[in-house]
């Protein structure tokens, strides 16, 4: 099982993002991903910035891939996503069709992200032909839907093709996107002149039911899970579903040891049903791990527990 | 070569009668679904069979008006058959066109039926003309319906790059989320749009009288609690009120309904080939209401866009049937975002 670290879906402050990523190379992470995928008004590091921080990370042998904005609105994104292709140098993580369209006619190989919406063997088929080399799920996609999804479209493809699957494994899950900034109407801003709130707020707004249940987690345009999604206790359910990789998703604080106490669990320093232990004290919030179940996202069942049905444990 | 279409009135059927109100009404096309999750209003009572379907092309197509089939959910691996077959009986009863938003499920349309017409749905969350463009080059898709998040220079925009014909919604409930983009409900209870065909589904509600109020509640989470002078809503989750920061508020988007008849003008000036009304769970009186509204107001645009202005009439009309009785420009005008 390889580990990746997803793109970093907040804002942090430049300083903070750099030394992140200083620190994440020495990490025993195989992957990397980079760049901006939530708002395009975010712009403390850009193109040429990633592209420094990816040649780090390479120098480090770490595997780095660029990942494209996903709501792509205007002529100016476009042209920051021309422009991530065009250098060439790193495979790029498409994460709306137009990044496909542009990707296969630069003839260049890509990582499906998880935003294609690829539901279907047929499309994952699609992807597939079009240059993909690794897909990931959309978020809510349940671990017998993707042992299917791999199944049947495997069958359909030449045996020399062969897709990686990625899972989103840990982190606040990305559930929605919008052309509204809910930080800003939080802060009764204009998104036009949104003062860079998110910037307050490195592991997202939470966002509670009235009776104070944390439910949701505002990232700007984005709506993530107030829970975190967690499969540490589920590791050894990985591979049989097909995961070649688990995606963590950086969250402000302890990433480095989250990240270690997954590599333990590839390696087979610790089992599964020790991980919850460990892992709980550095997550900035409760796990949840419904999607991988086919249950409601937000559920959670600690491993070796009956399942119950209803509320989350 | 005919003239391109110039805003079209494309009017939700959620049932045969709405179906009829909205061609009786003058829409020049209705959408409609089948009775599944092939479709994003998979709501019990809502949609056709195959004898409603039969009996609603008949009567659209006897009077000259289109009927588009929305086959907009993203087929899984057990059930695709299910969609290859609703592709297929799309064809053979002989609608206009099918609106699609999986790429997959394009490629078996285009293969199996060249002939049938292809409408990327708003489903398929294509914001910028390369992802239309993929789309046409790939599959011929003859129209796109754009998500409910561009502002009109961005549509424009689109529309100067491709030569899809572009569909705009001009009315109904707003998804404040781009459509194909949006978890928050299968998170909550289980069953999103794209892959169940509704968002925060009648099965997880629960409508609860309390001595604080009246509850509404998805999966058990409190959406949404109401006091006695208030009307209760649906709770669609992301029109409930939250608390962020010791605030309670409508954090993502207050119950309103869109309404871009103001911009019906520039709507025209840009060349929009449709103007699509949302509502297919809403009544057939509603349908029809919200219909001729459109209808008249878009031949007046249509006759004189530089003297163009809704009537107060007409916004009165429809202020009386939308959702929270509000409604907004939504991103079509910047400030909203």
């Amino acid at each position: 099982m390889k580990l990746s670290l997803g793109p970093l879906l907040y804002y942090w402050s430049r300083e903070d993002t750099l030394a992140f990523y200083q620190q994440a190379a020495e990490w025993p992470l195989d992957i990397v991903y980079l760049g901006e995928t939530v708002c395009s008004r975010r712009h403390l590091l850009r193109l040429p910035d990633y592209l420094e921080i990816a040649e780090k990370l390479s120098a480090a042998g770490k595997e780095v891939v660029l990942s494209s904005q996903t709501l792509i609105e205007s002529e100016s994104d476009l042209k920051a996503l021309r422009k991530l292709i065009a250098d060439g140098r790193f495979k790029v993580e498409a994460n709306e069709w137009g990044a496909v369209r542009l990707l296969a006619e630069a003839k260049q190989p890509f990582v499906a992200g998880p935003t294609l919406n690829a539901y279907n063997p047929d499309t994952l088929a699609m992807l597939a032909d079009m240059g993909a080399t690794r897909w990931v799920p959309p978020v809510e996609m349940p671990r017998e839907m993707i042992w299917q999804m791999n199944q049947q479209m495997q069958a359909a493809l030449p045996e020399a093709i062969r897709l990686e699957t990625e899972l989103f494994g840990y982190g606040r899950l990305p559930l929605a996107f919008s052309a509204r900034c809910f930080t800003a109407r939080h802060y009764n801003l204009q998104k036009d002149d949104c003062q860079f709130r998110c910037l307050d707020h490195p592991d997202g707004l939470v966002l509670a039911s009235r009776e104070g249940e944390d439910f949701l987690a505002i990232n700007g345009i984005q709506t993530q899970s107030a829970k975190v999604m967690s499969l540490a206790h589920r590791f050894d359910e990985l591979a049989a579903a097909g995961i070649d990789v688990l995606r963590l998703s950086p969250q402000a604080r302890n990433m480095h040891r989250v990240v270690n106490i997954f590599r333990a669990l590839a390696d087979g320093d610790i089992k599964p049903a020790q991980a919850p232990a460990q892992l709980d004290r550095f997550m900035p919030a409760a796990p949840c791990d419904g999607y991988w179940l086919g249950e409601a996202g937000m559920a959670f069942h600690p491993v070796n527990n009956p399942i119950t049905e209803g509320e989350p444990a | 070569m005919p003239n391109p279409p110039l805003l079209e009135l494309i009017c939700p059927a959620g049932s045969l009668p709405a179906l009829k109100a909205a061609v009786d009404n003058g829409a020049d096309g209705v959408y409609l679904g089948l009775k599944d999750n092939t479709n994003a209003r998979n709501f019990s009572g809502l949609n056709f069979d195959e004898k409603s379907l039969v009996e609603g092309i008949r009567y659209a197509q006897g009077k000259r008006r289109k009927v588009l089939m929305a086959l907009n959910t993203y087929p899984q691996p057990a059930t695709l058959p299910r969609w290859h077959k609703a592709v297929d009986t799309a064809a053979t009863l002989g609608v206009d066109a099918i609106i699609l938003a999986d790429p997959g499920l394009m490629a078996y349309a285009r293969k199996t039926h060249p002939q049938l017409r292809l409408h990327l749905s708003v489903q398929g969350s294509a914001t910028s003309y390369e992802a239309v463009n993929f789309y046409r080059e790939r599959f011929g898709i003859q129209r796109a319906v754009l998500p409910r998040v561009l502002s009109l220079a961005q549509v424009e925009n689109v529309i100067e790059n491709t030569d899809t014909e572009i569909e705009l919604f001009g009315f109904g409930g707003l998804c404040v989320m781009v459509e194909g983009r949006c978890l928050l409900s299968s998170y909550a209870c289980g069953d999103s749009p794209n892959t169940f065909g509704a968002c925060s589904p009648g099965h997880a509600v629960r409508w609860e009288q309390t001595p604080k109020g009246m509850e509404t509640r998805l999966n058990g989470v409190l959406i949404d609690r109401y006091a006695d002078n208030e009307k209760a809503g649906y709770p669609t989750l992301c029109k409930g009120r939250f608390e962020v920061q010791g605030e309670t508020y409508y954090a993502l988007e207050e119950p309103t309904s869109l309404n871009s008849m103001d911009m019906l003008p520039e709507m025209a000036r840009l060349g929009i080939a449709a103007i699509k009304i949302e509502g297919r769970q809403r009544s057939p009186a509603y349908v029809a209401q919200v219909t001729q509204v459109w209808r008249a107001a878009i031949d007046a645009v249509k006759k004189d866009r530089t003297t163009f202005k809704p009537l107060p009439a007409w916004q009165t009309a429809l202020a009386k049937v939308s959702e929270g009785s509000m409604n907004t420009l939504g991103a079509y005008y910047r400030p909203w975002k």
